[in-house]
């Protein structure tokens, strides 16, 4: 009876894997086709299809404009929510919890609405659509999500330490710089990674809000237009590894952290 | 470096509650003051506004002879020691300890050098490229204590910087504080809730209560001579004893207690002269019951009977029965006292301390 209810257990855990990563796997394994429909039967292996997207100058162009907005967006949202998180958690400000929700609140609206919203302010200004206005799309989208990770992690306890280094003789930047942000720096870590693959592949404010240099998933979408190849399949595969990385670079750096600040 | 401090009608008010009342105290340049007292007593309040992280309701603080009631913490000649060390967890000790010396623009090489020396004196020079989840919670004190003198203060605030220790470390650490007090000469001001580390430590002990100052003195005379009742029951054990003045004269009074009248020096009233018909209180420490020396004039409280006893090491505590009082004795070590025995009250007369409150 134990022995047949483990059994179910496992198969349940294995059907639920196989669900979440099945159209990864499809994916991965026919950007591999020999051949130049990315369907079964797969013909055979053969790495032409990276060979293409490596040689291909728009996609690699797209591929670096993603990484640079990307980081640079994630590093910006992360700066303004340690500042944001450091105001309402150290001060008492007028109507805090109202303010707090509001720079939260960005998360449960659509990123179609935010994009719209966006162009149409972008429109209003005469601001030109460039790698630089999806930036700023990238950091309405991420901003909510950092300032509630960095806030969360901002405890009682610290404000003696930061206490104790105004008593030394620290300014308000000095504490904050050289006392909060590294006390805090495995949160901030996980912030900006997270921050940065939700930048990665985000579609639609990148779509929008762009118009000739483009972010990798904005290309990958006119490549789609065109019909299905294999090399979308081994661009998406390049997308998820990079994905990957971020996250295995996150968990690492944030692992490590915590586990020696403890 | 050194400086006297003067606090003059301090108040503050939080709300409703007055943390602090209307308290008035001066300390000596050099001195090791203990600011002693229950929590709730007003003793981290009055901390606080030393170091210029709470600004008093009124009245005004100066340091040096300076006014320093509205200047920030970092501008004092203060530092503070806190209770939970606070150290920065992110900076190898080295770091910690030159902190405050980075803050006020030292360059590296002396910064370093100064760093060590402060290391040095708390005995962690060893240790200087540890971080501070590397140590012991008595190291950490130790590293807390270097990195607030490194920086030369003036006064040097402790806010009950041992009441995380367990009892041997504390009292070593008390040997320590008072040892380095000494040679840095620094004005030390030292909050506990502990008596017994009040005692181990202080040149005078600030005896607080309620927001307000009941006793200031040293450890021995605020032991011996209590100037009120809270004073007298918060350092130690003490019998009181509730009586009314019979009659007076210049050098003596005649008190009636439940256990018989009794005639005392007039110096036994600390808290202003004999005036009779007034309510009293006696107190008694409850060693003073010891078999006291014909030859030294003594007061009878009549004969009390051992209802029970423990032995304490230093003494056995006993209770005991007289008329309707309950009494507290401590007596020799090398007695055996047995319930039901009886024993004579007699107690030197100087040893009564008489409080003009009553019970």
């Amino acid at each position: 009876m134990r022995h047949l209810s483990t059994w179910l257990a496992a198969l349940y855990a294995g059907l639920i894997y196989l669900f979440i990563f099945l159209p990864v796997v499809v994916l991965v394994l026919f950007s591999f086709q020999d051949g130049s429909l990315p369907v079964p039967p797969l013909n055979g292996l053969t790495l032409r299809w990276y060979e293409a997207i490596f040689s291909d100058g728009k996609l690699m162009a797209a591929l670096g404009n993603s990484l640079l907005v990307a980081l640079i967006s994630s590093a910006v949202a992360c700066v303004l929510g340690f500042l944001a998180a450091y105001a309402f958690a150290r001060y008492t400000l007028p109507a805090s919890g109202l303010l707090r929700g509001l720079i939260v609140a960005p998360m449960t609206v659509s990123t179609l609405i935010i994009g719209l919203g966006l162009l149409s302010i972008l429109n209003i200004t005469g601001l030109r659509l460039s790698l630089v206005t999806v930036g700023i799309g990238h950091v309405v989208i991420n901003l909510p999500l950092c300032f509630a990770i960095i806030y969360a992690s901002m405890g009682g306890h610290q404000v003696n330490i930061e206490r104790a280094a105004r008593d030394l003789g620290a300014r308000d930047w000095q504490v904050m710089l050289l006392v909060t942000a590294p006390m805090l720096l495995p949160s901030i870590l996980a912030a900006f990674f997270l921050s940065v693959t939700f930048s990665w592949d985000e579609f639609i404010v990148a779509f929008l809000l762009s118009r000739f240099d483009v972010t990798l998933p904005v290309e990958i979408w006119s490549m789609l237009r065109s019909g299905l190849d294999p090399k979308t399949n081994a661009i998406g595969s390049v997308v998820f590894l990079i994905s990957i990385a971020f996250l295995v670079v996150m968990e690492f750096t944030v692992f490590r952290k915590t586990g020696k600040s403890s | 470096m050194t400086a006297d401090v003067s606090i003059r009608n301090a108040t503050k008010v939080f709300g409703s509650f007055r943390a602090l009342d209307d308290v008035s105290l001066d300390i000596a340049a050099g001195e090791f003051i203990v600011l002693l007292g229950p929590s709730g007593c007003g003793k981290t309040t009055l901390l606080s506004i030393l170091g210029g992280f709470i600004e008093p309701t009124s009245g005004t603080i100066s340091i040096g002879g300076e006014d320093m009631t509205h200047v920030s913490p970092a501008r004092r000649p203060t530092t503070t020691m806190f209770q939970d060390y606070a150290l920065f967890p992110h900076m190898c000790l080295r770091d910690n300890v030159g902190f405050g010396l980075r803050m006020r623009g030292m360059g590296k090489a002396e910064r370093f050098e100064k760093a060590f020396s402060y290391l040095d004196l708390v005995g962690l020079r060893a240790s200087s490229a540890k971080k501070p989840h590397e140590l012991s919670g008595g190291q950490r004190q130790r590293v807390a204590l270097a990195r607030a003198l490194a920086v030369d203060p003036h006064v040097l605030l402790l806010d009950e910087p041992l009441g995380a220790l367990d009892l041997k470390l504390r009292r070593q650490m008390q040997d320590e504080l008072k040892a380095i007090q000494k040679r840095v000469g620094t004005t030390f001001v030292h909050v506990t809730h502990d008596q017994e580390e009040a005692m181990a430590i202080a040149d005078r002990i600030v005896v607080m209560n309620k927001g307000r100052i009941e006793d200031v003195g040293t450890p021995a005379s605020i032991y011996m001579r209590p100037r009120s009742l809270f004073s007298a029951g918060f350092m130690g054990e003490a019998n009181f004893l509730p009586a009314k003045v019979r009659g007076a004269s210049g050098s003596e009074a005649e008190v009636e207690t439940a256990l018989g009248r009794v005639a005392l020096p007039a110096s036994a009233f600390v808290s202003g002269s004999p005036a009779v018909g007034k309510d009293v209180t006696l107190c008694i420490r409850p060693e003073h019951f010891r078999n006291a020396n014909a030859d030294v004039p003594t007061v009878s409280l009549g004969r009390g009977r051992i209802t029970g006893s423990a032995f304490f090491g230093t003494h056995h505590r006993c209770h005991l029965a007289a008329g309707d009082a309950v009494l507290t004795a401590h007596l020799p070590q090398t007695d055996t006292p047995q319930t039901g025995a009886e024993l004579d009250l007699r107690l030197k007369a100087d040893s009564i301390v008489v409080l003009q409150e009553g019970v």
